[in-house]
Formats: structure tokens, sequence, C-alpha cells
């Protein structure tokens, strides 16, 4: 644990100061700023802050994770001719990028709230916020996989760009293709499965529902607030998430202790 | 100082290493001789644990390494290719080795004039050449005065100035007891610095003793025409 914080600190001083991040930090205040300026209503933006956030994390998320394992490459051999084990030196590694993501997300987003102050709708920011961080640790896990899986780095960040399309964009294509072929029949708990499976949606319901418009979504929007609205659907949605971080988390520390450098 | 006992390794269907055994003695210069993808690199990651063997065993000082990793107090290593976080500077990492081993050693100045580096310290490595970031490389390596130092293409990449200030270090290190080993495809610098000699072919160890013995089996005085001769021995 002493190496993994001792490694995890050096990495935040590195990243934080990186450019990438700091333009990160920039555009989530920009748009937060803009959207609190023309809305002029706090939940307003904040559920507009949640189509960008949707979709804008995963993304970067993704692609900056594997281009960061794979530029530090030589940096990891370095450090792996040093006493420590693999394991500190991956979670130290994990840490370092995704706290300073999910932090540039966090202070972007909560500043013009705070210049604004629509503190009415802080519940709705936090969870906004807690999404959006998870979000973030899902998808550098997955990075994380993709990477160590892959030495060729343009096959890595090809494979990221396409986890990213499926999962936040194709997946909804085929999810509404299901519903249309299968209409006939009776979908809602099918169709619960498939968000269950997707953290992009599962994140979106989630926000969703708190936000109160279920309703718009019909009969189908009923049953997912019958399921995510009671302790034991938020309890399993919650599950999924964490899930969704540990299991390529762990797959890929599987192969990085296996690794050949 | 490090036994190597029937060590294999593949990488998918190709056998880097065939069964190698290996001696290296300490307080001596060993330089791993071979042509590109012989398997060099790859017995000196086994050694330090970068590369994971399929077969065989280990003994470093001792220790036998398998999933060790304590045994890496006693090596310095100095790889081929630099690259360092691009927003850190030379102290900041140089603490986060310090930190991380628990040292309270300090830089060695002589590795700072030699490689003239003093006004290099505070920058961020994206800002350093290439050749900067290979003395930052030696500089680490030598770090924490380990006993067994393994210098992956040493001179490459280095001014003339910096490789010969550097081929004296090395002479230094061996005369304080170390034990140092090194692959080159600098065939002078190997004939000007090491004692021994491993020689690898196709994964297997043709030939290991004192370069004196192997120059003199050969009847050659130069390192590089006895090598050239022992290739051509060697069926391809």
């Amino acid at each position: 644990m002493k190496f993994i914080l001792k490694i995890f600190k050096y990495e935040l001083n590195n990243i934080v100061r990186s450019r990438w991040i700091i333009f990160y930090a920039i555009f989530f205040l920009a748009v937060s700023y803009a959207l609190f300026s023309f809305t002029g209503d706090g939940s307003k933006a904040i559920l507009s802050l949640m189509d960008i956030t949707i979709i804008i994390i995963p993304l970067i998320s993704v692609i900056f994770g594997t281009i960061y394992l794979y530029n530090s490459r030589e940096f990891m051999e370095m450090m792996l001719c040093q006493p420590i084990d693999r394991r500190s030196l991956f979670f130290g590694v994990y840490l370092g990028t995704g706290v300073p993501l999910a932090g540039a997300f966090a202070f972007g987003t909560i500043l013009p709230f705070i210049f604004f102050g629509s503190f009415n709708q802080l519940g709705l920011l936090l969870l906004l916020i807690v999404i959006g961080i998870i979000l973030t640790f899902i998808f550098l896990s997955i990075s994380f996989l993709i990477s160590v899986r892959n030495d060729d780095k343009v096959k890595g960040l090809g494979f990221s760009i396409l986890v990213w399309l499926f999962l936040a964009i194709i997946y909804d294509g085929i999810v509404l293709f299901v519903t249309y072929f299968f209409q006939d029949y009776p979908l809602e708990k099918p169709m619960l499965v498939l968000s269950l499976l997707n953290p992009v949606d599962l994140g979106r319901i989630m926000f969703l529902l708190k936000f109160d418009i279920s309703a718009l979504m019909g009969y189908t929007g009923a049953v997912f607030q019958k399921f995510f609205g009671t302790d034991f659907g938020i309890g399993i949605s919650s599950l999924c998430l964490v899930l969704w971080i540990f299991i390529p988390l762990f797959l890929s520390l599987n192969c990085f202790k296996r690794k050949n450098f | 100082m490090i036994s190597i006992f029937d060590l294999e390794k593949k990488f998918g269907k190709l056998e880097i290493l065939k069964k190698i055994n290996l001696e290296i003695a300490e307080g001596k210069i060993t330089a791993i001789v071979g042509s590109n993808g012989s398997g060099k690199s790859t017995i000196m990651k086994s050694i330090l644990g970068l590369v994971k063997p399929d077969r065989g065993e280990i003994v470093v000082d001792g220790i036998t390494i398998n999933d060790n990793y304590s045994y890496r107090e006693k090596i310095g290593y100095m790889p081929q290719i630099a690259r360092y976080p691009d927003n850190l500077s030379i102290i900041e990492v140089v603490s986060m080795l310090k930190d991380l081993r628990n040292s309270e050693l300090e830089i060695n100045p002589e590795i700072l004039d030699a490689f003239n580096l003093y006004s290099e310290l505070e920058k961020p490595f994206r800002t350093l050449s290439g050749g900067t970031k290979q003395k930052v490389n030696v500089l680490i390596a030598f770090l924490f005065n380990p006993k067994i130092l393994f210098l992956d293409e040493p001179t490459s990449g280095l001014d003339p100035v910096s490789s010969s200030n550097f081929k004296d270090m090395i002479r230094n290190e061996k005369e304080k007891g170390k034990t140092i080993v090194l692959t080159s495809h600098i065939m002078s610098d190997i004939q000007e610095l090491a004692d021994d000699i491993a020689f690898l072919i196709d994964g297997k160890i043709k030939f290991n003793g004192t370069i004196d013995s192997f120059l003199f089996d050969r009847r050659e005085e130069s390192l590089e025409r006895a090598i050239a001769r022992l290739m051509t021995e060697v069926p391809a």
C-alpha cells in the first residue's frame, strides 16, 4: 500500500501539470458556465451537462488512459527494475491517472455552479458528479485492459475508440433495433437487463430517474422507475457500475503481472 | 553472483531462449553479445524481472528471483531507450526513486560534472534532448550505488566526450568491485571494457568465458573479427 501511495503521488504530480488535463478542466468549466448562463435554470443546465458528460467522459477517459499507458511503457520498465511489485505500480498508475481526470471534471463542473449559486439543485449536481467520476474510472479500467493486452499502440487505440463507439452510440442502436424487432413481446425485463449491461446507459438511466422525468418514457419508464427507484434496484445498478470498474481492472492487473516488457 | 539454469522463453511460436545456462562472475564486466534477435536483451530483462521466463531458474546474489522483487535493491539498470514522465524534472524523478527505496543517498556530483547536467536538473523531461535523457539513465542506474549494474547499449546516443567519461565511470565501478553486465553492438567498446563475454546465437550460448581466451582460440586480435569467425563456423 505504501508503494501505491508513493507512485500515486508522483503520477498525480505529473498528470495535473499535463496540458490535456488543464484543457479538460477548462472545457467542462466553459461548458458548465455557458449552460448555467444561457438556461438561467440550474436543473436544465445540469440535464444538458449530463448529455455532454455521458459522451465526453467515456471518450476522453478511454483515449487518455490508452495513450498514457503506451507512452509510459519505458518509464514502467525503469520502475519495474526498482524493488517494487507490479501490483503496486499498476494501482499507483491507475489512481494517478484516474484521480486527476475525475478531479478536472468535478472542478470544471462545480465551479460555475457555485458561481451561479444554484444550491437548490445540489443533489442533482452531486449525482451528476458521482456518475461522471464512476464513468471516468470505468473507461480508464477498460483502457488499461486494452493497452496491457495489446503491444501495438495503433491497434490499442483503435480498440479503445471502438469500445467507446459501441457502448456510447452503437449499443443504443442495437437496443432500438431489438425493441422494434420484438415489439410484439413484453420487453421491459430484457430492456432492464440490457441497460444494466452498459455502464453509459446505466449512468444515464440512474440520472434521469432521479430527475423525475421517467414519466416521459411511458410504460418502460414506469418499469424502470419501479426497479431503479427501489433500494434493491439502486443496489443492483450500483453493483453493476462497480463491477464495470473492477472486472476490467483486475483482468488487466492479471495480465500486467504476467506481461513481458 | 548471477546464475542462470536452463532458461527458456518463447514469444508466441518463436523460441528466443533455448535452455540457457550462464554464470556471471562477481566483480567483473560481462558482455552479452549476439546478433539482433539472438536473445541478449531477453536474458537481461529476465534477470531484471521484466520478462517472465517459461522455464528455468535465475539466482541473483543468492536469491532465486521468481516473483521476488527485493533483490532489485542491489541492481541498477540503464535501459536502451529513455522515457520519463513529461512534466517531472530530473530532481523529481530522483526524489521519487529515493522515496521508493527509502534512501537518503544524494546524486553523485561526479556524474553531474561528467555529463554537465547541473543546468538540466529542474527542467521538465519533455524539454530535454535524447542525449540528455540517456545521461539521466546513467545517473539513475548509478544512483543507489548498486552491487550489480545492467547497461543496455550504454554508449548509444552519447556524444564522444560523454561516452569516454562514461567508460571511465564503468571502469571505476568495476574497480570498486561491482558486477557489471552490458550489451552493445559496438565491439570496440566491449573489447575495451569487458572481462568476460557470453556469445549468443539463435537463443543458445555458443561461448562463455574471458575475452582473452575467446580471441586466443580464434587467433584474432580484434573482437569483431573473432565474432565474425565464430558466426561463420556455426551453421545458420
